[in-house]
């Protein structure tokens, strides 16, 4: 594998919550361009594996590698990783009291230091990306779920990021308001963002990943493409999973 | 004897208590705002000694009676640090404000917290740090959340402000006794002296409401509908 190509390094990720350890060494490498998309029984650290490799939550040890600089124990520097390290969360966390072209400017004035009217072009600019340009002055309140997590990616987008982690962008949606966000992520996928996705959509990991990571007990547990985890009778533990899933949903 | 022309005369004389009033509250609200924001931020995002200071602050200044403080600062606290020649309204107007701190605080306080722990985490993934995310985020919100608690504050403290009188404050009340003892009409007056005091209460928390609803954000927090 070119080095050159990987953006985000992640080795050996362990962390414990009161005892529980929640991931027990986890490592891959992110490629630039690549959907990653993680699968997995809840409790298994997949939100968590997002929140230590921007240092939302510090892991207890292991290292995150941005473009080649350490993000773990970066001090200060944090904060300039975390604008090339985009989050997108399964509740939205829109800043209420902001509306949508707000909410995508704010950082770019206060964390970019740009001028308002550069700030407010570049918010457009990605709000017309998720196709949200006709509900700028709109309040996060008066939005429905879909149109609040694309306005969400917008303000991901705006800071220009390297890499975006989706947590559960839609387990908050009805199937209607997935759809339209899922078409979001397929275009940005298509257009070469490079995201990490928790999600349960297999559809979506099937369509766009590059790769699906099927993580149980706080480890990846299978990995590979979604054709061979899903068809190579080599690899059994996804499957077995999503036919759980599928025979619970038929219940 | 008629008391009517007796009121009309002294009207003025009663008005000239309402500024000293109104500068009364208007220092303790101000004063209250400028310490109890700090403390409240302070209780919830400081350190442990931090947090300690302002609760050990708080119990003090809500632990006692109002008079108690009044006296205890008139007499004691202030001489004791060398600032005997303050006068009666500047001693008044600082302890309504210390002690409209320790209200207030509790007041941001609960503001600031019940801002959902989500905005913290969205803004400092987007890079900001927690002091910028504060400022921009957390306070605006909690500003808003705070401010129909915040209102209460207003009547309680021109209200309370009465009571210093007993120190000697050439206010409302003050001017109100020295006008009983003069004209020897006792409910007439102190009756005009209610109203006026009513009369601010309800001016003051009209133009509060005014506010909220100025600041609301639809489908936001507890704004006035």
């Amino acid at each position: 594998m070119n080095n050159n190509d990987i953006v985000l390094r992640v080795e050996d990720i362990h962390k414990s919550f009161g005892g529980n350890e929640v991931l027990r060494g986890v490592s891959f490498d992110v490629r630039r361009g690549e959907t990653k998309v993680f699968i997995g029984p809840s409790g298994t650290g997949k939100s968590t594996l997002l929140r230590c490799i921007n240092q939302l939550t510090p892991p207890d040890c292991g290292n995150v590698w941005l473009d080649g600089e350490e993000v773990t124990n970066s001090g200060a520097r944090i904060n300039y990783f975390r604008q090339k390290i985009g989050m997108v969360f399964q509740n939205f966390f829109l800043f209420d009291h902001l509306t949508a072209l707000k909410n995508v400017e704010l950082a770019l004035l206060k964390v970019r230091g740009m001028g308002k009217a550069e700030a407010r072009e570049k918010a457009l600019t990605e709000l017309r990306q998720v196709g949200m340009e006709d509900w700028a002055d709109h309040y996060p309140a008066e939005l429905s779920g879909g149109q609040a997590q694309r306005v969400s990616i917008a303000r991901a987008l705006a800071m220009d990021p390297d890499v975006i982690l989706f947590d559960e962008p839609t387990s908050a949606l009805d199937p209607e308001l997935t759809r339209e966000v899922l078409e979001v992520m397929k275009k940005l996928a298509r257009e070469g963002m490079t995201m990490l996705v928790v999600t349960h959509e297999m559809g979506f990991a099937c369509s766009v990943a590059n790769e699906v990571l099927f993580m149980e007990n706080g480890v990846v547990a299978e990995q590979g493409s979604p054709d061979l985890l899903l068809h190579d009778p080599r690899f059994t533990r996804m499957k077995d999973f999503i036919g759980r899933i599928d025979s619970r949903m038929e219940d | 004897m008629d008391v009517l022309p007796i009121l009309i005369e002294w009207f003025p004389y009663l008005l000239s208590g309402v500024a000293s009033t109104l500068g009364l509250v208007l220092v303790a609200l101000v004063l209250g705002l400028l310490l109890g924001l700090p403390m409240a931020l302070g209780q919830v995002y400081g350190s442990r000694p931090v947090r300690w200071v302002v609760g050990v602050y708080v119990w003090f200044f809500r632990g006692l009676p109002i008079l108690v403080l009044l006296f205890l600062f008139w007499f004691g606290i202030f001489p004791g640090l060398g600032l005997g020649d303050l006068s009666a309204f500047v001693v008044g107007a600082v302890v309504l404000g210390l002690r409209g701190a320790a209200y207030q605080s509790q007041i941001f306080r609960g503001a600031i917290q019940s801002v959902g722990e989500g905005q913290m985490i969205a803004a400092r993934s987007l890079g900001m740090s927690r002091v910028t995310a504060i400022r921009s985020v957390i306070l605006p919100q909690a500003m808003r959340i705070a401010l129909p608690g915040w209102s209460n504050e207003y009547p309680n403290i021109l209200t309370d402000s009465a009571v210093c009188y007993a120190i000697g404050v050439v206010e409302l009340l003050t001017i109100t006794s020295r006008i009983v003892t003069q004209t020897h009409i006792t409910m007439p007056v102190y009756l005009t002296a209610a109203g006026i005091f009513i009369i601010l209460n309800y001016g003051g928390l009209k133009a509060l409401h005014r506010l909220e609803r100025r600041i609301a954000i639809p489908g936001f927090g507890t704004g006035a509908m």
